[in-house]
């Protein structure tokens, strides 16, 4: 799948941060490659989520550079780096809970979908016809989900795994580049597991996504991702083909040590 | 210059007692996360209890201030527990409009306890003047036991936090109250304790600043409450030291626009400041950043 | 359970309401059958009415707390008052009523951007007290400013009517603490039901916009909703100027119904805008009909029941913390919803998404 002549996507190089002392993250370099499957792992507390509020500019790296398809992103904000191709999902389910399933994914659709706050005010001018788009587009990346009967639930009213796909639908639907997930399958039963290994799958291709995904269950890790890496106490521990770094003694030791 | 001079020197003891005020807004905003919007109030009920203890019954001024303190402790936790303890855990506009509600009703009590007309206060400081530069500026003994006590209050306090468990405690509450539960200690009896503290603070505000400012009414509190939370915006939401300097810097600067611009518009000065300073410098001069988890 | 049509629904009620409202008033009112109290409360009515629902904007839409809602009310009807007074004094009634409306609306609108601009930005604590000082500042403003007119145009003074310098036949406007006199009233019943339409039309088609489901977005979740690229000032400062500009609206009706406005603590000051809230957390927090009948209700109620008037604030600082705790308390919510389920045996899979 990891062809070296594909183009990089994302250039991640030196990026460290530290609270109060503490380097939770530790000189963190990848490369991801167009449409790959790249799963980042580790013990807890290993620094993970740390990298995706860095790369989505939640915390400013200390040192180190980003790159997303050409563009710096380093110490841009997170809704200039979500503009410029970056959506998440986040460990913790972060859903517009007061709004409905539908409307949780127009937000994802605001940016690209524009009339001005006179026409949203007055329903006139482009209101109607860029609702429409909006609402179209919506039920599309639903379908996407299966989460189409439920458009008019309340977010918060959706059982947990429903909840999980909402937060990927939402994020595809500002139409990023690259597309991370922060434990998508926490939560989750084996069966429900599998599902959500296919659709991350079918997102890959049919959206033609890079995907970065956060992930302890290993199941899912060996079933799709095509490169790994692993962090530990903020440190790169090792990266390569997820076979090769499965079998990683330091990757086994880290795991079972833990 | 000597009239500059006393205006600088009153604006220092307005200021400590807005520093004693803000110390319990910052410490209640530090530890529970909640804008204490009562806290005015409780100034107010305060100096309702010196008054009754003092002028009404008669009782020497000590047992006067102490029985404000003691009744404003009292006060506090009452409301910790009735109002916001039953709301811990819920939205923060749910938290402030109930703390809107408390401070409502302590306002409207004292109106309907009290009627509407003012009181006029009787110092409950006895201590004579001091006479400086050939006697040209005077400064009173309010002044001088006002700016005593601020030094006091923030001395004991660093103290108690720093060198007692029950002030590591609310450290350790104020950094991170999830983890401060793994380390087993009781949150609730750590912001119980905070309001206790920040209360009986007020309770000396009270006396302060009505001995200071000798009208008492239902709405005594509400302003001083307001410039007082500014001040700890200004030092830094949180800080002690922040709020000693924010209560400093904020009576000096109502006290010398009042003098040199106008006395009708020194709020609105004061509360310009609190804008431009929430403009240029939001987590104040000792503050730090609050960084949400994600 | 489709929510697009029920929310339609839910909006030809809340207008129906009103016109039916309008409706049984004037009626009453052509047959003689309403108290000269009543008659009085015609036009406060409405404008009570637009405070609710514009400040529900706010506290419910956008889900920070504005302290100040009668400090814009306080810019609307001055800055309308003065046009009467000036400009508009030779104007046709509802010429010069229009016109007012929409400066009115414009002041309140600039004085909430520049309010909203450094404030927003930061946790809802600091809106909180800033727009309580921003409404206790631009009271005491008012009543230190002579404003007077002549053909030179106009003088302000900050002392009294003499240092404003005026020429033979200049005329004074604003007199400090006495304010402005000789105002037209031409405010009606039939024009504040017609501003109350529009208002709720703005606010009801907000929230069904793009704006609107951004402004919810950031209350339910700010983190989520800045990674999904909104800007949170942005959207927060939309939904504060508007409503502002709606409190101007109301200030507009309220200025013209009146001979005399002055800023005192009753009309401009604190105790208003916690009226106000109190329309607001009773009728429910974003609840845009619920604040409007409350709105109605508590001002009838005292008029009707003097005998409460005394306990009429102490009343309304309860009713905040005990609606607060009935709705927002988590041990009450799961309480309820435990007797829901036990009730009503609603299969509602329910889940929570982990601590914010």
């Amino acid at each position: 799948m990891a062809d070296t002549n594909e183009k990089v996507l994302l250039d991640v190089e030196g990026i460290s941060i530290s609270f109060g002392g503490l380097k939770a993250v530790n000189n963190f370099s990848i490369k991801i490659k167009k449409n790959e499957l790249y799963g980042l792992i580790g013990p807890n507390g290993a620094g993970k989520t740390t990298v995706f509020n860095l790369l989505t500019g939640v915390y400013k790296p200390d040192t180190g550079r980003i790159i997303l398809d050409g563009d710096a992103l380093t110490g841009k904000k997170t809704i200039e780096i979500n503009r410029s191709g970056i959506a998440r999902t986040f460990q913790n389910i972060r859903l517009f809970s007061n709004l409905s399933v539908i409307d949780n994914v127009k937000v994802g659709l605001h940016q690209h979908h524009e009339y001005s706050l006179f026409e949203g005010v007055t329903h006139l001018g482009r209101y109607r016809r860029v609702e429409k788009e909006m609402t179209d587009k919506a039920h599309e990346l639903l379908k996407v989900f299966e989460l189409d009967e439920s458009a008019e639930f309340k977010a918060s009213q959706l059982p947990y795994g429903k909840q999980r796909k909402l937060e990927i639908a939402r994020a595809l639907a500002t139409d990023p580049k690259l597309l991370l997930l922060d434990e998508p399958a926490a939560g989750m039963n084996p069966q429900e597991t599998q599902e959500l290994m296919d659709t991350i799958r079918f997102v890959r291709d049919k959206f033609d996504m890079t995907v970065l995904l956060i992930e302890h269950d290993m199941k899912l890790v060996s079933g799709i991702c095509d490169r790994l890496t692993v962090l530990n106490f903020g440190q790169m521990l090792a990266e390569g083909e997820t076979k090769t770094v499965l079998n990683n003694p330091d990757v086994i030791k880290a795991y079972l040590g833990d | 210059m000597s009239s500059f001079l006393s205006y600088l020197i009153s604006g220092i003891s307005l200021g400590s007692v807005y520093a004693i005020i803000a110390l319990g807004y910052t410490m209640v905003y530090g530890i529970a996360k909640m804008l204490n919007f009562a806290h005015g109030d409780i100034i107010m009920v305060g100096a309702y209890i010196a008054f009754i203890v003092f002028t009404n019954m008669g009782l020497p001024p000590v047992v006067a201030i102490l029985a404000s303190v003691a009744g404003c402790t009292i006060l506090g936790v009452l409301i910790e527990r009735i109002a916001y303890k039953p709301l811990r855990g819920a939205s923060s506009l749910s938290v402030l409009i109930t703390a809107i509600g408390v401070s409502y009703f302590l306002q409207n009590s004292a109106l309907l306890l009290f009627g509407a007309d003012s009181k006029t206060f009787t110092s409950l400081v006895n201590i004579p003047s001091v006479t400086i530069m050939n006697g040209e500026v005077i400064i009173s003994g309010v002044t001088i036991v006002s700016i005593a006590a601020s030094i006091i209050v923030i001395v004991l306090l660093t103290l108690f936090i720093n060198k007692t468990k029950a002030g590591q405690a609310m450290l350790a509450v104020s950094e991170d109250t999830g983890a401060a539960t793994l380390m087993g200690i009781d949150v609730n009896k750590t912001i119980a304790l905070t309001f206790a503290i920040g209360s009986a603070l007020a309770g000396v505000a009270g006396v302060l600043l009505c001995s200071t400012y000798p009208v008492l009414s239902s709405q005594t509190g509400a302003m001083p409450g307001i410039k007082a939370f500014t001040a700890a915006v200004f030092g830094g939401i949180g800080s002690i030291p922040g709020a000693m300097i924010g209560g400093m810097v904020m009576g000096v600067v109502e006290n010398l626009s009042k003098a040199y611009i106008s006395s009708q518009l020194s709020d609105a000065i004061v509360f310009a400041l609190l804008i431009i300073i929430l403009l240029v410098k939001p987590t104040g001069l000792m503050g730090k950043k609050i960084q949400e988890k994600v | 359970m489709n929510t697009t049509s029920k929310t339609f629904r839910s909006n030809i009620i809340t207008l129906g309401l009103v016109l039916a409202f309008y409706a049984v008033m004037e009626a009453m009112l052509k047959g003689g059958m309403l108290s000269s109290l009543m008659k009085g409360l015609l036009v406060p009515l409405c404008y009570y009415m637009i405070l609710a629902v514009s400040l529900n904007l706010v506290v419910g839409i956008s889900g920070e707390l504005s302290l100040g809602h009668a400090g814009f009310m306080c810019v609307g009807a001055f800055v309308s008052a003065v046009f009467a007074r000036t400009l508009g004094a030779n104007l046709p009634g509802m010429v010069e009523l229009i016109v007012a409306v929409i400066i009115g609306a414009v002041f309140a609108a600039i004085f909430g951007f520049l309010i909203g601009i450094p404030v927003l930005r930061l946790r809802g604590d600091y809106l909180a007290i800033v727009t309580l000082a921003f409404g206790e500042i631009i009271k005491n403003v008012i009543n230190a400013v002579y404003l007077g007119v002549d053909s030179n145009g106009l003088h302000v003074s900050l002392k009294d009517v003499k240092s404003l310098g005026l020429e033979d036949g200049g005329e004074v406007i604003i007199k400090g603490a006495q304010g402005i006199g000789s105002l037209p009233r031409n405010s009606t019943f039939t024009f504040g039901i017609i501003l109350l339409l529009i208002t709720l039309f703005i606010v009801i088609n907000l929230i069904n916009s793009r704006h609107g489901r951004a402004i919810m977005s950031i209350r339910d979740n700010r983190i989520a909703a800045e990674s999904v690229g909104l800007s949170v000032s942005k959207y927060k400062l939309t939904a504060f100027v508007i409503s502002a500009a709606l409190a101007g609206v109301a200030g507009v009706l309220y200025s013209h119904n009146l001979a005399n406005l002055q800023a005192t603590s009753k009309n401009f000051g604190y105790n208003q805008s916690i009226m106000i809230l109190v329309f607001v957390v009773l009728g429910g927090i974003g609840n845009i009909r619920g604040s409007m009948i409350a709105a109605v209700v508590l001002t009838i109620l005292p008029e009707k029941l003097r005998f409460l008037s005394d306990y009429r604030m102490l009343i309304y600082a309860i009713v905040l913390i005990v609606m607060m705790i009935i709705n927002s308390a988590p041990k009450v919510v799961e309480w309820r919803k435990v007797m829901a389920e036990k009730y009503f045996k609603k299969d509602k899979k329910n889940a929570d998404g982990g601590e914010v």
